[in-house]
């Protein structure tokens, strides 16, 4: 079954390749934050990364996407200096990972699935401890976890331990810790996996803030939203492999069949107007709620046909709309499988070996 | 374009110094003192454990051991000062254990200090716990009895001896800590190794009342050398030779098992 899901993927990889040569011929324009290619890593029998070229131009967010076990916990780590490749190269904020591991943690900052602070420590007594291993000097330490317990809006939690505070409030804190030491390139792996949609939120305008401020992102997700939200490309990993790389708006044209949403104002009017959607489409016409018909479309010219149609026949309607698909459609069409909405984040750690 | 700007900033608020390696070990074991004072019942096995032991051994045991709870007492006391020390010495390994599998320590490999500061930060703060030890089972056999015959110079010397041989041999239980996959298994197999260690030396009774097989294995215990050693810090008698060979072997475990332990901790994911 693996196998077959692989050969799957590689069948789809090379419809994509128009794509991805496209990516690549910006290449030597380009400053990049993170350049990796051909990373690979095994764990016994179990390939966690087949290969995977990432880039991420400097001051840009990308946003690598994928279900659970993917690879993405472990690209990070590689990235990170954490895991050492079996095979490939990579370069972070102009430093290889490899060669010079100590000038690559000069220069990031790394917020994992789960809040990587201490849970025993008061949320200053964390910032104050990383700033300190980022030889800061104590009061220097001090000033600078007051400033991103400011920011971070945390400043009334500050003195109470960490397994005191709400889980929006911890992923705020491992925010605030990964910039202790002013990173030029932050590795946010699932920041959102596991809080409820307005924790979501903050955390997603923390992201833009840094953003902002031209910090290079990369950001590993498994919703398709959060990517399309914040990322300003997305690179889609599957059974770690690289099976498409774009901006959102690409990716759903990767997928194609758009579609046509008309919603009757009558209800009446219905039967009418499906005569019209099938006639001039030649498509059958769906009515997936109550209300709505819809119609793939494949020709841009029958939009306006059927607009003016519509009008000429006097029929009147509410919404008329040109619908690209979902992320959700462009990764079942990419894997041949659906995502798992709300799977246990937990999933997706590697394997020790 | 910002970021450019902003690196340089963190570098220049780094003061200099000629020993980064020490100063991030420092701040890394201030943090387990901190955790260690939030969790007082951290410090039970090394403050009750003595006081225990000593009544248990001392006025049980003693009088039919030595024929006298004193005469015992005297002779019990170094013994029981260092099994309560290399007992909790097993303690750091199921700590960092657990503390491993929490987030905290995937920040500190991102971080550039050395990969080694975390752990020995972690046995600076152990020294406490045993030097606490240390102080609570001296004191306990003054209350009950025990009276040094030496310098206060020797009493000293004898309390860094067992301090500095416990410190080398907590790396073992930190190795045991890395590359267990339970920190039960870490107990486990901790205190499997210090029974035949702590038991089968001089320190409850004479290695002469023994069979010579045991006799065999208590003579090159180096527990044997180390309770040998601070007995005659303590009340007189030869030091030299034994205090020598405890330290050696205790090099000798620090040398093997301290890079064991980082090697372990490096490749743990």
């Amino acid at each position: 079954m693996h196998e077959l899901a692989v050969s799957r993927c590689q069948g789809r990889q090379s419809d994509d390749s128009g794509l991805q040569a496209a990516q690549t011929s910006m290449v030597d324009m380009t400053n990049y934050a993170i350049k990796a290619e051909g990373l690979t890593k095994h764990y016994g029998d179990t390939i966690a990364l087949d290969g995977i070229d990432l880039a991420v131009p400097e001051g840009s967010v990308l946003g690598v996407l994928g279900p659970n076990g993917a690879g993405k916990t472990t690209a990070v780590r590689i990235l990170a200096t954490l895991l050492q490749p079996d095979a490939g190269h990579a370069t972070v904020a102009g430093h290889d990972v490899l060669l010079d591991p100590t000038a690559v943690r000069r220069s990031i900052g790394l917020t994992g699935q789960y809040a990587s602070v201490d849970e025993q420590l008061t949320g200053r007594e964390n910032l104050e401890l990383f700033a300190r291993l980022l030889d800061f000097s104590r009061p220097d330490a001090r000033a600078r976890a007051t400033e991103l317990l400011g920011q971070f809006g945390l400043t009334e939690a500050a003195d109470r331990r960490i397994k005191t505070y709400s889980g929006g409030m911890r992923r705020r804190l491992d925010l605030a810790a990964s910039l202790v030491g002013r990173p030029e390139v932050i590795f946010l792996d699932e920041p959102t996996t596991g809080l409820d949609p307005s924790k979501r939120d903050d955390v997603w305008n923390l992201v833009r803030m840094l953003t902002a401020e031209g910090t290079s992102v990369l950001l590993t997700t498994q919703y398709l939203e959060e990517a399309d939200a914040l990322a300003d490309a997305i690179t889609v990993i599957d059974l770690g492999k690289v099976i498409a790389h774009g901006t959102a708006a690409e990716l759903k044209q990767i997928v194609g069949g758009r579609s046509l949403q008309v919603r009757p104002t009558n209800v009446r009017d219905t039967a009418d107007i499906r005569a019209v959607l099938s006639r001039i489409t030649g498509r059958p016409v769906d009515e997936p709620t109550r209300g709505l018909l819809t119609t793939p479309i494949e020709d841009e010219k029958d939009f306006t046909d059927i607009v003016v149609d519509l009008a000429a026949r006097g029929i009147p309607v509410t919404e008329i709309a040109l619908k690209l698909p979902s992320l959700d459609e462009v990764f079942f069409t990419l894997t041949g499988k659906g995502v798992p909405d709300d799977a246990p984040a937990d999933l997706d750690k590697e394997p020790v070996s | 374009m910002t970021s450019t700007l902003t690196l340089p900033d963190a570098i220049e608020q780094r003061p200099p110094s000629s020993l980064p390696w020490a100063r991030h070990s420092l701040t890394l074991a201030g943090r387990s003192i901190k955790k260690m004072m939030r969790h007082p019942e951290q410090f039970f096995d090394v403050t009750l454990q003595p006081v225990l032991f000593l009544m248990i051994f001392v006025y049980v045991l003693g009088g039919a051991i030595a024929g006298s709870t004193h005469d015992y007492l005297q002779f019990v006391l170094p013994g029981i000062l260092i099994q309560t020390v290399l007992f909790s010495t097993v303690s750091i390994g199921v700590n960092l254990n657990t503390d491993i599998k929490e987030g905290v320590f995937d920040r500190f490999k991102s971080l550039p200090i050395a990969r080694s500061a975390p752990l020995v930060g972690a046995t600076i703060a152990e020294c406490l716990r045993y030097s606490i030890t240390i102080g609570i089972s001296l004191i306990a056999g003054f209350v009950m009895g025990y009276r040094t015959s030496t310098s206060i110079l020797d009493v000293l010397a004898a309390c860094l001896l067992v301090l500095v041989f416990a410190w080398c041999l907590c790396w073992i239980a930190i190795w045991l800590g890395m590359i267990s996959r339970e920190a039960g298994s870490v107990q486990g197999i901790g205190f499997m190794a210090l029974f035949p260690l702590t038991f089968g030396s001089s320190m409850f009774a004479s290695a002469d009342t023994m069979p010579g097989w045991l006799r065999a294995w208590v003579n090159v215990n180096p527990v044997t050398h180390l309770t040998d050693a601070v007995r005659g810090l303590l009340t007189g008698g030869p030091v030299a030779e034994d205090a020598f060979i405890a330290l050696g072997t205790a090099g000798l475990i620090l040398a093997v098992f301290a890079p064991l332990a980082v090697r372990a901790y490096r490749t743990k994911a």
